[in-house]
Parts: C-alpha cells; structure tokens; sequence
C-alpha cells in the first residue's frame, strides 16, 4: 500500500492538470483543417488539377485564411499573459514546438493569400479590378503555380504535424508522449478538409474525388490509431497507464463512440457507398468527419492532461 | 559557473510547514498558490509501514523540459548557479511549461505569468541561504554547490542513501530527500 497526501492544492495542476481548456483543442483543430486545405489545394494546383477541382485549389484556402484566424484567436484567449503575446515573435528557440508553430502560422498566412490571388474569388474580383488583372498575369505563367502548389504543400505538412508534435513533445503527459501524435494529426486535418471540400463543392467529379480521398486518409486514422495504442499498451508502466484511460478508464467511451465511431467508422462505411454509388452524396458523413476531429482534440487534449508519472 | 542543489534528510523532517510559510512571506506568494509543499507518504502494510515526510517544489532540473518548452525563452537556466528561473517580462503564459513539468511544480500568477520556486535567488546572490532552508527548524535542508564535492550538499548526497523524484523522466532533478 502507498498512500500520499500532499499540502499542495494549485489552480490548474491540482488534484490532475488541467491548464488547457475549450481553447487548444479548437485551435489543434482548425489549424489541423488549415493545413489539410493547403496540402489538397497544393497537391490539385501541382497535378495540374486546378480547373477541374477549383474549390479545393482556390475557395478553400480562402477559407482557410478566416479559420486560421479563428483558430489564433481561440490560441490568444488561452493566453495567460495576453498582452505579453508580441513576445512570441522576438526570438526563436529551436527546442520549442510552440515557437516552431509560431513562425510557421507567420509563413502560412502569405501563401494561403498568394494562392487566393492565383483566381481571386468572382465577387471580389469585380470589386477590385486590379486584383483580377493581377490574377491573369500570375496564371499566364505556370511557374507560380507551382511555386503555390509546393509552398502549400510544404508548410501544410509542417503545420499538421506541428499540431501534434506541440502536444507530444510533452514527455510529462505519456498519452502525448507518442512519435505517432504527428501523423494522427497531420491525417485527421487532411481527413476534415477532405471532408469540407466534398461537403461545399458544386463539382461532381471533385466531390467523388474528395470522397475518396477521404475514405483513404481515415483508412490511415485507424491505422495511425491502432499504432498509438498498442506502442502505448506494450510500452512501460506509465505508458500502459495512459493507454487505459481509452481503454477501460474514464475517456473510453467518448474515445470509442465519438472520436472512432462516429467520427471515422461511420462516415468510412458510408462514403464506401457512396462512391461505388450504392447510395448518394450526402453532408453526413462529411459532417460526421469533421465532428469527429473535433472530438479528436478534445479527447486527446483532455486524457493526456489525466495522464502523468508518478511521483512516489 | 555553480549548480546549485538541495538536500533534504527526510529523517528529519516532521512536515511542520515552516518551509512553506517562509517560502509565502518571502516571496510573496499569492493566496490559494504555494511554491513549496509537504508530501506524506507512507508505504507498507501494517504493522510494517514506513513514513517518508517530504518539502518539495521545481527541482531546478539539469535537463528542464519547461525550459525547452518555452516558446519565448522566459523560462531559462541562469547562469549564476544554474537554476531554472523565470523572466515575466518574457512570459506569454501559454502554460507549456506546466503541462512539460513532470512534477507539476508551477503554477499560473495571478498577474499571468508562469511561477515557481526560484532557490530565492535574490537572497542567495546576497550570501543567504534560501528562505526555506534558513527556517527549518529541524536543519533537514541543506543547500549547497553540486559541482563543489566540499560542500555539505554534495558530501551529504555522496555519503547518505537519497532518492531524486521520477529520475526516470530524464530531467535530472536536483533535490535530493536522503533516507
């Protein structure tokens, strides 16, 4: 028998962690969607697909440029020490995640706008002449499509990654504590702005080639999840620790029905049908898909702050 | 450059929390936080147990993943014993360091910034000994330069059987609890 009794009772680390709330999962989220949209939109504009798939290549990364926003701001609420937050980009530490992460959204807001530019949005573009004559000139050269193409797909995978590698670089919390974190999410961001792109577009041809795209990448979820577990589970003690709290402990369920099931298994099995045209195209698997990374974050977020060595 | 340490013989500790008050009224510790605690634990069944009383905070790790962490370099070693403090002009209080810190030894100020113990260093650049190891009244805390093997503290960790806290996180913890 051991049994610890401590004096200490600190806000946000007593009696488990918790420092992170709503506001990291949200912006884990929409930056892992921000980076999906730049990696689809790269690969389309470099495959020489961008007329076929215009929503991915041009609107989406507009979009994009909003939710990255969003996400930032959900980032800046977190913030402690709100005022302080210029502080960020005075230096640059090359063992923090957080600074990586940083100067790469700093990288990422001028490509999504040069790829906005490529074919400037039709109401904008009648309203300001000049950044539609801009688009022509940029489109009559091949060469800045695939300078778009490869930036987006560069600082796309950085900044998927980037969304798990914060978390895993954490080796206090052994549920973060995984190499495989980074490609969940980097897969899990992809997944959602697959799932987005199938879910707007207007082209028949783009959404059944999203659609399947998307059934690959959550083929590769499970997988990706499969590795999580079972390197947790076959690890040391603390290890097994944190993979028992999705696997009996107290964030199973929500793992396994939310985050699995509804968020990657049902959408798989329906868009299976729908792309052999068993049934039609719906919103609701791409809905389910993007709820799915939502719970995703939240669970992650919130299980690895239960997770912890022991101090004895 | 030192690499300051502590020692602390918790055969000698009764957990009367003198180390804690001290550490508040010299630091200024907000209410509700503390910087320093006490740790019971007992092991065993009975009538065979053991009772091990513990003072702990940041134990100024050698390798201190808060540090690493720190996207603005507010937390940092400094160079005047190696000690892990915290620059709040720097701090943007992200709370990496918290959710980095194996021990969970830091905390949020209320003014936002990321706290924790700081050796008293302000008191240790005057010649003094850190406010909680100059009132306990059981002398269990020593403190001392790790890199000086004359020291009572690297003698005493040289000497005495003593434990660090999860050594196996790869921090290299600088608080010793001898035993």
């Amino acid at each position: 028998m051991i049994e610890l009794t401590t004096t200490r009772a600190n806000e946000l680390v007593d009696p488990l962690l918790h420092v992170w709330g709503w506001e990291i999962p949200v912006y884990l989220f929409l930056g892992g969607w921000v980076a999906g949209i730049m990696i689809l939109s790269g690969w389309f504009l470099l495959t020489d697909r961008s007329r076929s798939v215009r929503c991915s290549c041009y609107l989406m990364p507009s979009v994009a440029i909003g939710l990255l926003s969003l996400g930032m701001g959900a980032l800046f609420l977190d913030l402690e020490h709100k005022l302080y937050v210029w502080r960020l980009y005075t230096t640059f530490e090359a063992t923090s995640p957080m600074s990586w992460g940083s100067w790469i959204l700093l990288l990422v807001y001028p490509a999504l706008v040069f790829t906005v530019l490529l074919r400037v949005p039709a109401p904008v573009a009648e309203r300001f002449p000049a950044l539609d004559r801009l688009s022509e000139r940029l489109l009559s050269r091949p060469r800045w499509l695939w300078v778009a193409g490869g930036a987006n797909i560069a600082l796309g995978i950085l900044l998927g990654i980037y969304t798990g590698i914060l978390l895993s670089a954490l080796g206090a919390r052994p549920l973060w504590n995984s190499s495989v974190l980074g490609p969940l999410f980097l897969a899990s961001g992809l997944s959602t702005a697959a799932a987005f792109g199938h879910m707007v577009s207007r082209e028949v041809e783009e959404r059944e080639i999203l659609a399947r795209v998307d059934n690959f990448l959550l083929g590769g979820e499970l997988a990706l999840f499969g590795l999580l577990l079972v390197g947790l589970a076959t690890s040391g003690e603390v290890a097994q620790a944190a993979a028992r709290l999705v696997l009996g402990g107290p964030y199973t369920a929500v793992f396994w029905v939310l985050v699995i099931g509804l968020g990657i298994v049902l959408p798989l099995v329906v868009q299976s049908l729908a792309v052999r045209h068993v049934i039609r195209h719906t919103v609701v698997a791409p809905l389910l898909v993007m709820a799915g990374g939502v719970a995703l974050r939240f669970v992650i977020v919130a299980a690895g702050q239960a997770s912890q060595w022991p101090v004895l | 450059m030192a690499r300051f340490a502590m020692a602390i013989d918790t055969t000698r500790c009764v957990g009367c929390m003198d180390c804690v008050v001290a550490c508040k009224t010299e630091n200024d510790v907000p209410e509700g936080l503390c910087r320093d605690w006490i740790v019971q634990e007992a092991r065993g069944a009975f009538p065979d147990l053991r009772l091990e009383i513990r003072s702990e905070r940041c134990n100024h790790c050698d390798h201190p993943p808060c540090v690493h962490c720190c996207p603005t370099g507010a937390s940092h070693v400094e160079s005047f014993g190696s000690l892990v403090e915290i620059d709040p002009k720097l701090c943007i209080g992200c709370k990496a360091c918290l959710a980095a810190c194996p021990y969970d030894a830091r905390t949020i100020h209320p003014d936002g910034y990321a706290d924790k113990c700081t050796f008293c260093i302000h008191r240790l650049k005057e010649g003094l000994e850190p406010a909680c190891v100059a009132v306990c009244p059981t002398h269990c805390m020593h403190f001392g330069d790790l890199d000086d093997p004359a020291s009572e503290v690297s003698r005493l960790v040289a000497a005495r059987r003593n434990h660090s806290l999860i050594p196996e996180a790869g921090t290299g913890p600088r608080i010793f609890f001898l035993t």
